[in-house]
Parts: C-alpha cells; structure tokens; sequence
C-alpha cells in the first residue's frame, strides 16, 4: 500500500486548482491512498474543498496562527514531522510548492524528483529537464520517503464529489522565528486565472510599450481569455511579472494559446507546449514559434489584433 | 555583513540547441559550448554589488564538478569574486548532494549569506538552495527580484505566481535569485588577466565528508513530443474561421 500526503494550495479561502490536479498525479500511483493535508490559520473552509475532491480518503487540517502565510520555514517542519505515516509526499510545482517541497525533503534526508509529468510506477516517473528539450525517466530507492513536485499543467483536474473524512491535527513542532511575511502585491485582476485559463491571449516584445498591451486585454475580455507574456515584454515593463509564460514564467495548458509578436525562443515554448491548440501571430513568416503553431497568420498585430477583435465579437 | 559565499554550476550554454543521445543515455554533450548558469551570473552579480556597496565584504565563488569547472570559476573571479573553490568531481550531484556539499563549506567559511540561483538550466530541478537552508536551519528566500540587506537582516520581494512578495529574514540566510534581480556586468580582458592570479581552492567530496550515494537513478533520456507544423492562414477572416470551426472562439 502506498501513501501519499498531498500538501494542499490555498490563499486561506480557497483551494488552489493545483492541488486537484496533484490528487490525478498521485491517482496514477499503483495501490495507492491518498492524503491532503491544509496549514493555515483557519482552515475550516478549504479542508472542506479539498474532502470534496474525488480519490482523497482523508484531509487533515493544521491551524495554528503562525500558519496564517505560506512560509517554507515555518512549513516544512510541520510536514516533515506529519511524513512518518506516508510513502510520498507531494506538492504541486506552482511557487509554493517549489519553494516548500525541497525544505521538506531536506529536512527527512531524501532526495527530490521535480515536476513529476507522468508516473510509471510507484518510484518511475518522468520529468522534463534542460527546458523540456530532454524528457528523463526517474528511478527513487522505494526504501526511502519519496518528496516530489507534480507539473500541474501535465494532469487534469480530479473530479469533485468526493466525501473525505476531515481530521484536525495538532502538531507540537517548534517554528523557527527567522522568517517573517512582511506583504504582497498581487496584480489580481478580473479576468481568468492563467494557470487555469481556458484561453489565453499572449504578448511579446513586439507589443512595444505597456499602453499597447491594452491591444490584447481587450482582445481577452472579448473571448474570456487571460493574458500571458514572454520573458521579453516582463524585463521591458509592458506586462507584470506574473504574466510570465515559459521556463521560469508559468508553465500552461490551454486550450487556446494566441502567440501575439512572441519569437517562440524555446525558454517561452517550454511553457506551451501543452497548450492544445497555438496560433501564432508574427510578421516575420520564419520565426521558430510557427514551426509549433497549429495556426499560424503572417502579419502586423497592430492590424491583425483589432481585426480580430472585431471579427470575433461580430 | 563580512563574507557572501555564492553556488555556480557549470552548465550547457543556455543558446546551445539540446540533443537527446539515440540510444536514450542521456544528452550530447561532446564540444558543446558551456557556461556559467545564468540564474548564478544573477547571484554572482548581487552579492558583488553588496560588496561595492560596503567595506571589507568578502565573496567566495563555490562549484562542485569536474575538473574544466575552473573555467566557470575564472568567469566568476574575473567578474568580481575574490576566490573560489572547487568541490572536484567527475560524478554527477544530485541536488541534495550539492545542497550538503554546500553545507560543508559554509560551516568552514560562516558566510553571513549564500546566493545561488533559483535553478540551473540543466535539470531544472529547482531544490539546492531550499535544501541547503534547510540543513544548515536557516531562513531561505527563494525567487528574489530584490534584495535589502540592513542590521543583520534581509528584506527580500519575491517573484511568486500571484504577483510579487516580500518577506523579511534574519541573517545568516539563503536567498535564490530570479531573472528581473539585476543584469549581470560584462567581464573585460583586464578583468580576465587579474582573475588568473586570485586564489582558486580545489577540494574533494571525500575531503568535505559528503556521501557520493546515488539516490535517483535516470534510467532513460527521451526527446519530447513534437508538435506538428500546422496550417497558415492569410487573413484575419480564415484565421476566425477555422477556430470557430474547431470550437475555440
Ligand atoms: C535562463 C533563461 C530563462 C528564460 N525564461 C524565459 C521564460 O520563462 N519565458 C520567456 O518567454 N522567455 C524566457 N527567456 C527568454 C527567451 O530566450 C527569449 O529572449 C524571449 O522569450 C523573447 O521574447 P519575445 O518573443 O517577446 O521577443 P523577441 O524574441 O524579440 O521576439 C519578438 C517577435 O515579435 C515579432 N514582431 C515584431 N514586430 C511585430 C509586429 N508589428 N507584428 C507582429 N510581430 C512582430 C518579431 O518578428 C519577433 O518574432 C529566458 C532566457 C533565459 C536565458
């Protein structure tokens, strides 16, 4: 029997959609049962979220105030002191999981596999490295505690109507003070989610300026779409950083990814390539993203995209 | 703030177009130009601009790998770095290993604060600098686009995936860096000739105590799923044609 601890994702209200798609992942483990465990301040509501996800047997909750923000210092020991009673534990590759799940790891002295994309075994998996260029197959000693990162965008979400029992654990786990959440700034929008989005509009270098990029905010609300940029138009100030998509940006899978004025540098396609279907908008008819594009316009976005915008609203 | 210690890896030069070996072993490898990890030249680059911005700090360039690693360490040097080591080896580090590797040399040199980049291009496994803060029971901050130290304590903003945050930590701490934290300078020739007469260490695993033990095992190296070449359109028109068509609009 293999048990798997799910360490769930949420901003204190909500469980954040990664960790359905972490429960997928560990679904695909052979004779498994499965686990999320929720810290945070209150956790009432989001453990309840998380007992809703189909293939969970057990949430367990951990309140304490110093769990209020995510913190990996404050995180990890309380994982780490959960870990006895499980084969695996899992977290999704999103910033928090990134930067919490290898404290975990280090602290139980084993070792890591990041961005589980598909599962061959218990302790097979496959995971891409070198920007997605070369896809190796991982093998873990099953005599140790396995920690890992579930790439989000290679699962679908488990589905709801689950019916988990919900357990209130207290740890007496010493947390370290040296760390502490000062604030954030969050460019919350209301438009969709881009890690979840369905459609997602994207810009590049190409845009030119911050003002152009309304261009294609406009575009997006028309097709309910989110917008993502390349690494060029972030460093340049035409998009806030968390619109980033690629290597070190966010990694998405769409259904619709429109490539507007975007080269198709491998860095940026790393985090398409799941996408379902990519157009591609460029005016030079040789850049590389049309090699991967499945539609693709030669042309001036600065023509194209108000067109379009009128086409599809028509 | 007296001594930055800061973790560079030799990997393939991030223009290089990555093959996969046909018989699946791995990646080629052979003349393949390499470099300094950009997310390390980051590192590197912050942790210098601390030191011209006080009085007697110290920055210590630490690898681990083989041999021709000096070169990256020499790259290191000539930037700005006042000495470097090399933890020499011919066996491939897994993360943890580099984040006990790391541990054992900051326990030698009490660096006030380690950088290291947020991943290296290779495997972008993204784990050694929260490893290493976690074994040496130290605050980490991860993905930093700005770094603030004063008064025995760093303020840090971090690039997280709802936007920007910013925590505070008590040094000594680990902080990995991200791409918008600086622009790296340029080396020049002068720079390269004074960097071949800086102290470069060269040490050993065994020397350090750190176990060489396989933990993961890469049984198969595999190229992607290609995606396949699709249709141009010529117009706008037959563009919104064709996604309606499949649904997409
Ligand atoms: C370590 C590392 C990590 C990286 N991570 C990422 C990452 O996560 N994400 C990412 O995106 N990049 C990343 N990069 C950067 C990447 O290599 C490219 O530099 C970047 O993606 C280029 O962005 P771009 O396509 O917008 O710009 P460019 O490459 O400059 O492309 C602009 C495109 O716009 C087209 N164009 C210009 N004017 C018009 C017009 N009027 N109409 C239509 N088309 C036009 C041009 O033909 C060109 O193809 C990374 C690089 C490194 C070294």
């Amino acid at each position: 029997m293999h048990k798997v601890l799910i360490v769930g994702e949420h901003d204190g209200k909500t469980l954040n959609p990664a960790t359905a798609k972490c429960v997928t992942c560990a679904g695909g483990i052979p004779d498994v049962e499965i686990t999320i465990v929720i810290l945070g301040a209150d956790t009432a509501a989001v453990a309840g979220q998380a007992a809703a996800v189909a293939g969970v047997k057990s949430v367990l909750r951990v309140d304490r105030p110093e769990n209020q923000h995510p913190l990996a210092a404050i995180f990890a020991p309380q994982l780490a002191a959960l870990a006895a009673d499980y084969t695996h534990i899992f977290g999704p590759s999103t910033s928090f999981g990134k930067d919490l799940m290898p404290r975990v790891a280090a602290l139980l002295g084993v070792p890591q596999v990041s961005d589980l994309m598909a599962v061959e075994g218990a302790y097979l998996f496959k995971r891409p490295t070198y920007a997605g260029n070369a896809i190796v197959t991982v093998q873990a000693d099953p005599a140790r505690k396995l920690i890992a990162t579930v790439r989000v965008a290679s699962f679908e979400s488990a589905k709801a109507g689950g019916n988990a029992a919900v357990e209130s654990k207290s740890l007496s786990v010493a947390l370290p003070s040296h760390t502490r959440y000062v604030g954030a700034k969050s460019g919350s929008t209301d438009r969709p989610d881009l890690q979840t989005a369905k459609r997602v509009v994207s810009g590049g270098r190409a845009l030119g300026s911050a003002e152009n990029f309304k261009l294609l905010f406009s575009l997006a609300d028309k097709i309910g779409a989110a917008v993502g940029a390349s690494r060029a138009a972030v460093d340049a100030g035409y998009a806030a950083n968390e619109m980033q998509v690629g290597q070190t940006g966010k990694i998405i899978s769409p259904d619709i990814y429109i490539a507007i004025g975007i080269s198709g540098a491998i860095q940026h396609l790393t985090g398409i390539k799941d996408a379902r279907t990519i157009v591609a908008i460029n005016k030079d008819g040789e850049a590389p993203i049309f090699e991967v594009a499945d539609v693709g316009l030669v042309g001036d976005l600065f023509q194209i995209v108000p067109e379009l915008e009128r086409l599809v609203s028509g | 703030m007296q001594k930055i210690i800061v973790c560079i890896k030799r990997v393939v030069d991030y223009n290089v177009r990555i093959r996969v070996k046909p018989d699946g072993s791995g990646v080629m490898l052979d003349g393949v130009k390499m470099s300094v990890n950009p997310f390390d030249e980051i590192a590197l680059e912050e942790a210098l601009r601390i030191k011209e911005r006080g009085t007697n700090i110290e920055v210590v360039a630490v690898s681990i790998g083989v041999a021709d690693t000096q070169q990256q360490l020499r790259t290191a040097l000539a930037m700005g770095a006042d000495r470097a080591i090399l933890v020499q080896t011919d066996l491939p580090v897994e993360p943890l290993t580099a984040a006990q590797t790391f541990l054992a040399v900051a326990n030698k040199e009490n660096p006030d604060l380690i950088f290291l980049g947020k991943q290296a291009i290779d495997d972008d496994a993204n784990q050694t600098g929260q490893m290493l803060a976690a074994i040496w029971q130290r605050p980490q901050a991860t993905y930093a686009s700005k770094v603030e130290i004063s008064g025995g304590k760093a303020s840090v903003t971090r690039e997280v995936d709802a936007g920007l945050e910013t925590i505070e930590v008590d040094l000594p701490a680990v902080v990995t860096v991200d791409l918008r934290l600086n622009e790296p300078r340029y080396v020049k020739l002068p720079d390269i000739m004074k960097a071949k007469k800086k102290p470069l260490e060269v040490t050993s695993l065994e020397a350090l105590g750190v176990s060489t033990a396989v933990l993961l095992k890469t049984v198969k190296t595999e190229p992607p799923a290609q995606r396949q070449k699709g249709v141009m359109v010529k117009d706008v028109a037959e563009l919104v044609g064709v996604l309606k068509k499949k649904g997409l609009i």
